[in-house]
């Protein structure tokens, strides 16, 4: 981040009625101020108050590998039930450095802000993204600010990068789901795009669906503790469990076969995907675990899940079988067998 | 979701399929055509032909409005937007319908065109008053059942008198398509497609009524089940046809008595008749021209008639040469037995129209069904 400026140079924001003007990207006063009296307050950390472009960062522990990740969040409306695009910011990239088996360690944050746009929403937003970032114990240690004019963007993007360190020998990866193995998810699915969705005024139906925007890493440090030995782990986001369950089955070169009365969906999700015509299946989550275990280490990851508060409603709903053209199929509560196929055609509008 | 579960219970559906294998005579095979993309849908969404004995077979019929669309059509479309400058209005699904020279209204668009999706007859009115400079044109599709809104849609422009709207209607008639399927050589003469009755539509048949089946049973002695949308409502009618047959029996059966009468809906079926009328004749892919089987705007509303504002005429074109669309929406043949069906022809690049819409046959197979086409290793 930028250098600091004298204090009481400037009058400070207007948090109330101030609004995003091409000059706080312009890279001079209004920027400087913007970012010391906006990000850097909400971050504020050790690594970050020295106020360079980069951030200097011990080395993680002797053996450990590093992991990186990176998210753009794009998502309409800004604020939704359940959360808002700064949370979210934080919780998809912890949860895809977690997913890799890795501790989270740093953020990094990228905003590019439109031109207009009210700073007390900003402010609603950093705020948000910082209390996320010290909840989960990951801070927000270096970024960058961009303005575009109006109309060119929609409000506030946000691009998360973050880093982790992976233990010595651990290795989850998409490609070990084996024949045999079991699938778990850590609870209901499709909460998080319904939450959006049902806010998009169009849809014209009123729901109390809650997105469930969470921070995953402590209830994967958990499942690794007792379970060591788990092969896939994935946070389901864009696309939904079936995107996710397609890219590891071709992942692993292995086919999975569901069990759809045992797949967890709330019951106001469904009944709002049944009035739109989604399939649950496809609608995204983000803070929701997918694990494939062995098959012996099945009835333990379920019970170490299900102790954690996020993963209360946990449960197993399919398994891997050998399969060379790597189909995920699903045996409906009906009686009768499909395909779950990749996405194809409509995709969703933006959701996170 | 108490209503909606209570017709896709897992149960139920065993009960009732045991009752089918209790009562199919195995010796002898039957063959039931399914009319609506809506119970193809349902079919391959819930797995209902696992759950059917082996000598129950089920035809996709021709009751997808967008795969009975031919190229022609949506070349009109395509057409007014580039040649006449005209805005496209229609349905999502009417977007990606392969078209002449690999154009489709999506890939027209993405050259330009002014071609927009809307969910309703009323959105397309609604953008034609949002753009006065314009020349909207709303490309409506469908049965019977999309039929009431465009006819409103047509005479609300009247009485706004909207000079910027107008309608390149595309709507067929249910009837027309059942007999040209019946009275096809490959169902009278050569006995390639043996059908033993069939499912009628359900939410056409709320509109329509149940009496237009009449002569189908009369006349050409095949049963008639109108079926509700959901898997139950589909395995009961399989049901009633199986014993329509076993009987000797060809009637007009009601499954859907929750919201089909013998009437239908009478305001509906007047407004229709008071916008539109019957076209002499209409191109169907897969079923050729079709006598009587299309409308078209009346006169006293021509001026509401793209045709007629545009003075655009309709070409024929043939199909792709590989595409079997036309003889799958007659039932004589499945999706697998195409040729490129899953390679050169899938949901993302689909060459007929049968693999656009999700209730396509092939559309429905590729998404639900595929895996049945390879042999599978046990779970
Ligand atoms: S797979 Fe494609 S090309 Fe073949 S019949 Fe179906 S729609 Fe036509």
């Amino acid at each position: 981040m930028s250098g600091p400026i004298k204090k009481g140079y400037v009058r400070p924001l207007d948090l109330k009625h101030g609004r995003v003007d091409l000059g706080h990207g312009g890279g001079g006063r209004a920027m400087a101020q913007l970012i010391d009296e906006m990000f850097a307050a909400a971050f504020a950390n050790e690594y970050l108050a020295p106020g360079d472009d980069g951030a200097v960062l011990p080395a993680p522990g002797a053996g450990e590998r590093m992991v990186l990740a990176t998210d753009a969040h794009v998502v309409s409306p800004l604020f939704f039930p359940g959360g808002d695009i700064g949370c979210l910011s934080v919780h998809g990239t912890v949860n895809d450095v977690a997913v890799m088996g890795a501790r989270p360690l740093y953020l990094a944050a990228a905003f590019v802000l439109e031109e207009g746009f009210p700073l007390a929403d900003l402010a609603r937003i950093v705020r948000s993204m910082a209390a996320a970032a010290r909840d989960a114990g990951v801070p927000v240690v270096t970024g960058d600010t961009k303005v575009v004019e109006q109309g060119k963007g929609d409000g506030v993007f946000i691009t998360t990068t973050g880093v982790g360190a992976l233990a010595r020998g651990r290795d989850i990866s998409g490609r070990g789901a084996r024949p045999g193995d079991v699938v778990l998810v850590s609870g209901t699915l499709g909460d998080h795009g319904m939450a959006i969705l049902s806010q998009r005024e169009a849809l014209g139906f009123e729901t109390e669906i809650v997105s469930d925007t969470a921070a995953l890493h402590r209830l994967v440090d958990d499942l690794l503790l007792a379970v060591p030995d788990v092969h896939v782990l994935r946070d389901p986001t864009r696309g939904g469990l079936a995107t996710t369950l397609n890219e590891i089955a071709v992942q692993s070169g292995v086919g999975i076969t569901l069990d759809e009365a045992t797949i967890p969906i709330d019951a106001q999700v469904e009944a709002a995907c049944e009035f739109l015509g989604l399939d649950p299946l496809y609608v995204a989550n983000e803070g929701k675990l997918v694990a494939v275990v062995p098959g012996d280490r099945a009835a333990a990851a379920l019970a170490a899940l299900q102790a954690h508060p996020l993963g209360r409603r946990a449960a197993a709903i399919g398994e891997v079988s050998e399969d060379p053209n790597c189909f995920v199929q699903i045996r409906t509560a009906f009686g009768g067998r499909r395909m779950v196929d990749w996405l194809s055609g409509d995709q969703l509008p933006r959701i996170c | 979701m108490k209503y909606v579960d209570e017709f896709r219970d897992g149960a139920l559906a065993r009960k009732l399929a045991a009752a089918i294998r209790a009562e199919v005579a195995p010796d002898r095979r039957y063959a039931f055509m399914e009319f609506c993309g809506g119970h193809t849908h349902a079919i391959s969404r819930y797995g209902v032909t696992d759950l059917l004995p082996p000598n129950v077979r089920m035809i996709h019929g021709p009751g997808c409005p967008v795969c009975v669309l031919p190229i022609g059509r949506i070349d009109m479309a395509i057409r007014l937007a580039s040649e006449s400058g005209a805005t496209i209005v229609t349905y999502g699904d009417c977007l990606r319908v392969p078209a002449s020279g690999g154009l489709s209204l999506l890939k027209a668009k993405a050259r330009g065109a002014d071609i927009r999706m809307v969910y309703s007859a009323a959105d397309a009115l609604a953008l034609a008053q949002k753009l006065p400079s314009r020349q909207v044109v709303f490309f409506a599709i469908g049965f019977e059942t999309t039929t009431p809104p465009t006819a409103l849609v047509i005479r609300q422009a009247q009485a706004l008198g909207l000079d910027n709207f107008s309608v390149l209607c595309n709507h067929v008639l249910t009837p027309s398509a059942i007999m040209s399927i019946l009275e096809s050589p490959d169902v009278r003469e050569l006995g390639t497609v043996p059908l033993d009755g069939f499912i009628g539509p359900a939410h056409v048949s709320t509109v329509i009524g149940s009496r237009p089946y009449d002569f189908f049973a009369e006349e050409y002695r095949k049963p008639v089940v109108i079926a509700g949308f959901e898997p139950l409502d589909v395995m009961q009618a399989v049901r009633m046809l199986v014993r329509q047959v076993n009987q000797g029996r060809a009637e007009v059966e009601n499954e859907f008595t929750r919201a089909v009468t013998a009437d239908g809906n009478r305001k509906a079926q007047a407004l229709v008749a008071e916008v539109f009328e019957l076209r002499r004749s209409f191109e169907w892919r897969g079923l050729g021209r079709v006598p009587y089987s299309a409308l078209k705007i009346r006169r006293s509303f021509a001026d509401f008639d793209a045709e007629t504002r545009f003075g655009i005429d309709y070409l024929a074109v043939a199909d792709n040469k590989a595409c079997e669309c036309g003889a799958i929406l007659r039932g004589v043949k499945k999706p697998a037995d195409c040729r490129i069906f899953g390679t050169v022809c899938t949901p993302e690049n689909p060459i007929g129209s049968c693999m656009v819409s999700s209730e396509g046959a092939c559309a429905a197979h590729y998404n639900f069904g595929r895996f049945r086409d390879v042999p599978v290793v046990a779970a």
